[in-house]
């Protein structure tokens, strides 16, 4: 039961990253200065922001569910990382709505930028907070600090409280790769979603810069995570560093190393094809589709074959595992029952995707009706 | 121990400012996300514009409240976590179902649909779009329902067990979690107070554009499905809250205590109507609890039991453990200070546990579990240094109880009376005090969101200590983090949600004020 939630909480946070196209599209607003480009790319992502959000605070509420021990350290612990990101997104969910009324007493520009701070932060800092579960963390936990009359806490984090897994370059390399990731997707979607021939043309030219950024990254991060040692535990719970652990896990579920070729090759077919045709549009979809497959197979590596996911480098014995981090069996079938619902989510919202982005994204309808960002 | 306190005070700031936000702005999501699907509703039977009009005007206030409401309201779900750590793992199996479910079940719908609703008027046929805005107004009622049960079971905590060896709480049934009867009546009490407030909502926008004397038929017509779902949300209200009346005083008799100032209870208990707390009482002493007060006698036994001669216990009752049927018989009740030394033991059990499992006495483990699990409702008084500190703050309890009930039943008149004049204009057109109605009913809008938040207040503030009711105190549920942290996050949020209520108020007037100036009985685009 661990194991298939780990595998919904690697589905939650594979269409996470996924949907952070939206943050690397407005990350791509400091590139438009016409006003009529800037709305249709502004009202294209505010069609489908709330997707992104809705996701990440599902992700959260789905980890607290399942796994509480990691909302309990990680949250509780790396509080500047996490704050940053929250602050981030609160930024972002009124910017859009609000940007172009009337008596928005800050101005537009005002709403942009921080749709410009969410476009940045968010991906960088959700890329660091992911990667803290491949690269450890400053912590320790003892359950029985609950006993303690004078309040210590259970997860006891280092001073920095996150500070210091911003500033830690295998954290911030996998940041920024998401970073890039996210306007990589951005572009496809945009090319995709907007028929305008300017920002069709300058879309491809961001998509090849920055897929020209994201593959280096990719393939870089990558050997990182292969060349890093891991948390590995025994059957009786014991805990300890397994040098080349993740590559020995792709090695070990050689069904997770397949589809994440499967995937990248997918992402790089979608970035390629639409690179070289200039009327190909649908790239959005192998590369999205890829992305998917991609980082459920990172969090595979991650968190099964007896891998503690969140590494504590000051006592391994406090890494957190699928097994002692969970909620307890009966709760994680009851949320199973629930996850049967989740196709029928998906159905619905690809449906509702479908009817709205048939006929795509044009200046003439931004004029023609009273809601827009 | 002084670092302590400080850090548990600005959490707990942190949270409460967070929350008042958040809930500044979700009963009109609630409440407006009912009426502008019911406005839909007949602009598709009638297939009249003046009616698609009408919905448009308020579904546009509608979309700048939501946004505001989703950004304040992804900190309250990860503050669980980076404010309170212990909390999220001691109840993390219960509280955090759900919150995934909220995710699942509400939060997906909401977003899917709120984008049809906004932006599918020409992409999808009618019939879908309806089905859209109502999909988005019962999204919102689900993840109403789904946090209020998170709450309710932090107040009642229920369908759960302590595991000694994880040192937490786990669930054994997620149907006494989801329908226990503190989840039901919290979740009607706070959806149908949030129709209220829509319905007053409307109500005095209306009342403004009629004293501005602009666009009389919409309001007309506004003012017939807000009056109606205002009424139909206070009647449903009051009739919910005698619910809450006697789940809380069943379940959280300390709060009831504190909500009417009762420090010695009685039989056949009086109820305050209106009252002025004496500030310098405190449980033990002589002096008297009022300075001014007018009673309505056998009021409260009647409002907590639905018996009006049935023994209320008051706050010092309650500590000391005293309570008697209605024979006047003492009632076998635990003092705190024993609940306190029976908490402790429990701790110094949990500690032998841990000891027992190191030595892999399997014997031993299974009788101290089973004699943690016999008195765990005692476990949180063992963190108390003195019984006073199971009192919450009476004074604000009390006030805020009775703005409460008192603005409650204005709105009830007030709503009943923009009932009838929604469907006898004339009788306030032709009226001399028409003007002083229409200020009546901007000034009733205020009113409303002070009446929903003393609600939350009352709830809130009356269960302190507790985080979780009975078994975990605030002071022990926090992060491990300096004051100094939080009291930066706490200022950075004052100002950013500050700026943003700023921005919101600014918006939603300006958008009243510019279309309001428009002809509402006509389609724009």
């Amino acid at each position: 039961m661990q194991n298939y939630w780990w595998l919904i909480m690697s589905v939650l946070g594979a269409l996470l990253v996924f949907l952070l196209m939206v943050q690397g599209g407005q990350s791509m607003l400091i590139h438009y200065t016409k006003p009529d480009k800037r709305a249709l790319l502004i009202n294209s992502m505010g069609r489908k922001w709330e997707l992104t959000y809705t996701t990440l605070v599902t992700f959260g509420g789905a980890f607290f569910a399942s796994f509480p021990l990691f909302y309990s350290t990680s949250f509780g612990g790396a509080y500047w990382l996490w704050m940053l990101i929250l602050f981030s997104f609160v930024i972002q969910a009124i910017s859009y709505e609000y940007r172009s009324k009337p008596g928005n007493i800050y101005g537009s520009r005002f709403y942009d930028t921080l749709l410009l701070i969410n476009g940045i932060v968010g991906p960088v800092l959700l890329g660091v907070a992911v990667a803290t579960m491949f690269f450890g963390a400053e912590f320790t936990v003892t359950k029985s600090n609950i006993l303690n009359v004078q309040g210590s806490s259970i997860s006891q984090w280092g001073p920095k409280h996150g500070i210091e897994a911003i500033f830690c370059w295998r954290n911030l390399l996998f940041g920024v790769m998401v970073f890039f990731l996210a306007r990589t997707l951005a572009s496809l979607y945009f090319i995709n979603n907007i028929d305008d021939e300017e920002v069709n043309a300058s879309q491809r030219h961001l998509l090849l810069v920055n897929a020209g950024v994201f593959v280096p990254l990719f393939v870089a991060v990558v050997v990182v995570i292969l060349t890093s040692a891991g948390v590995g535990y025994d059957d009786s719970g014991n805990a300890q560093w397994v040098a080349y652990k993740y590559l020995h896990n792709f090695l070990s579920m050689w069904w997770a190393l397949v589809i994440l070729l499967i995937g990248v090759v997918m992402v790089l077919f979608g970035i390629g094809k639409t690179l070289m045709k200039g009327d190909y549009k649908q790239g959005i979809w192998p590369a999205g589709i890829g992305t998917v497959l991609v980082v459920m197979t990172l969090f595979w590596v991650v968190g099964y074959n007896n891998t503690a996911y969140l590494p504590s480098l000051l006592d391994v014995q406090s890494s957190l595992t699928l097994r002692n981090s969970s909620s307890s069996e009966f709760t994680l079938t009851v949320m199973s029952v629930v996850s049967i619902l989740v196709p029928f989510v998906l159905a619905y919202i690809a449906y509702c995707w479908y009817k709205m982005d048939r006929r795509k994204l044009t200046s003439d309808e931004l004029n023609n009706t009273d809601h827009k960002y | 121990m002084e670092e302590l306190i400080n850090v548990v005070d600005w959490s707990r700031a942190q949270f409460a400012l967070t929350a008042i936000y958040h809930w500044l702005f979700v009963p009109l999501t609630l409440g407006l996300g009912i009426i502008v699907a019911v406005m839909e509703t007949i602009y598709l039977k009638t297939k009249s514009e003046k009616w698609l009009a009408t919905t448009k005007f308020w579904m546009t206030i509608f979309g700048v409240n939501f946004a505001i409401g989703v950004a304040t309201g992804i900190i309250l779900e990860f503050e669980f976590g980076t404010n309170w750590s212990n909390y999220s793992w001691f109840v993390g199996d219960i509280f955090g179902a759900p919150l995934a479910v909220e995710g699942i079940l509400a939060f997906f719908m909401e977003s899917t649909f709120i984008a049809v609703m906004f932006f599918g008027w020409k992409k999808v046929s009618p019939k879908f779009h309806l089905a859209a805005t109502w999909l988005t107004a019962i999204g919102a009622s689900l993840s109403a329902l789904w946090i209020l049960v998170a709450n309710a079971w932090m107040q009642y905590p229920t369908g759960c067990e302590f595991n000694p060896a994880t040192m937490r709480n786990e669930m054994t049934s997620f149907a006494a979690v989801a329908l226990s009867p503190m989840a039901m009546s919290k979740f009607f009490h706070t959806v149908l107070s949030a129709w209220t407030l829509g319905g007053a909502f409307v109500c005095g926008v209306c009342g403004w554009m009629l004293l501005k004397k602009r666009n009389y038929d919409h309001c007309q017509r506004s003012l017939k499905i807000g009056a109606w779902v205002g009424v139909i949300g206070i009647v449903l209200t009051m009739i919910t809250g005698d619910t809450s009346a006697i789940t809380v005083a069943k379940y959280q008799p300390m709060k009831l205590a504190a909500m009417e100032g009762l420090y010695k209870g009685d039989h056949g208990q009086s109820i305050v109507a209106f009252g002025i707390l004496n500030p310098g009482k405190q449980p033990f002493d002589d002096k008297d609890p009022y300075l001014f007060d007018i009673s309505i006698p056998y009021g409260l036994s009647f409002l907590a039991t639905h018996d009006y001669k049935a023994f209320v216990p008051g706050i010092e009752d309650i500590i000391n453990g005293v309570s008697y049927d209605n024979e006047g018989n003492p009632v076998n009740t635990v003092s705190y200070a024993e609940r306190m030394e029976r908490g402790r033991q429990l701790q110094e059990m949990l500690s032998q546990y841990g000891s027992a499992m190191n030595n892999g006495s399997a014997v031993a483990q299974d009788s101290l579990k089973a004699a943690i699990n016999a008195d765990f409702k005692n476990f949180g008084y063992g963190y108390l240094d003195k019984p006073e500190e199971a009192v919450p703050n009476v004074a604000l309890t009390f006030y805020t109880f009775h703005f409460m009930v008192t603005v409650g039943g204005y709105l009830l008149a007030f709503l009943l009376l923009a009932l009838l004049f929604a469907y006898k204009p004339k009788i306030v057109d032709n009226a001399k005090w028409k003007k002083w109605w229409y200020i009546l009913a901007i000034i009733t809008v205020p009113l409303t969101y002070l009446c929903s938040a003393s609600g939350w207040i009352v709830a809130e503030v009356g269960r302190q200590p507790w985080t979780i009711q009975d078994l975990m105190p605030n002071k022990v549920a926090i992060s491990d983090l300096s004051a100094g942290y939080v009291q930066v996050t706490f200022w950075i949020f004052a100002v950013v949600f500050t700026a943003l209520l700023i921005a919101d108020i600014g918006i939603i007037c300006k958008q009243i004020s510019k279309k309001s100036q428009t002809d509402l009985d006509t389609v724009n685009d």
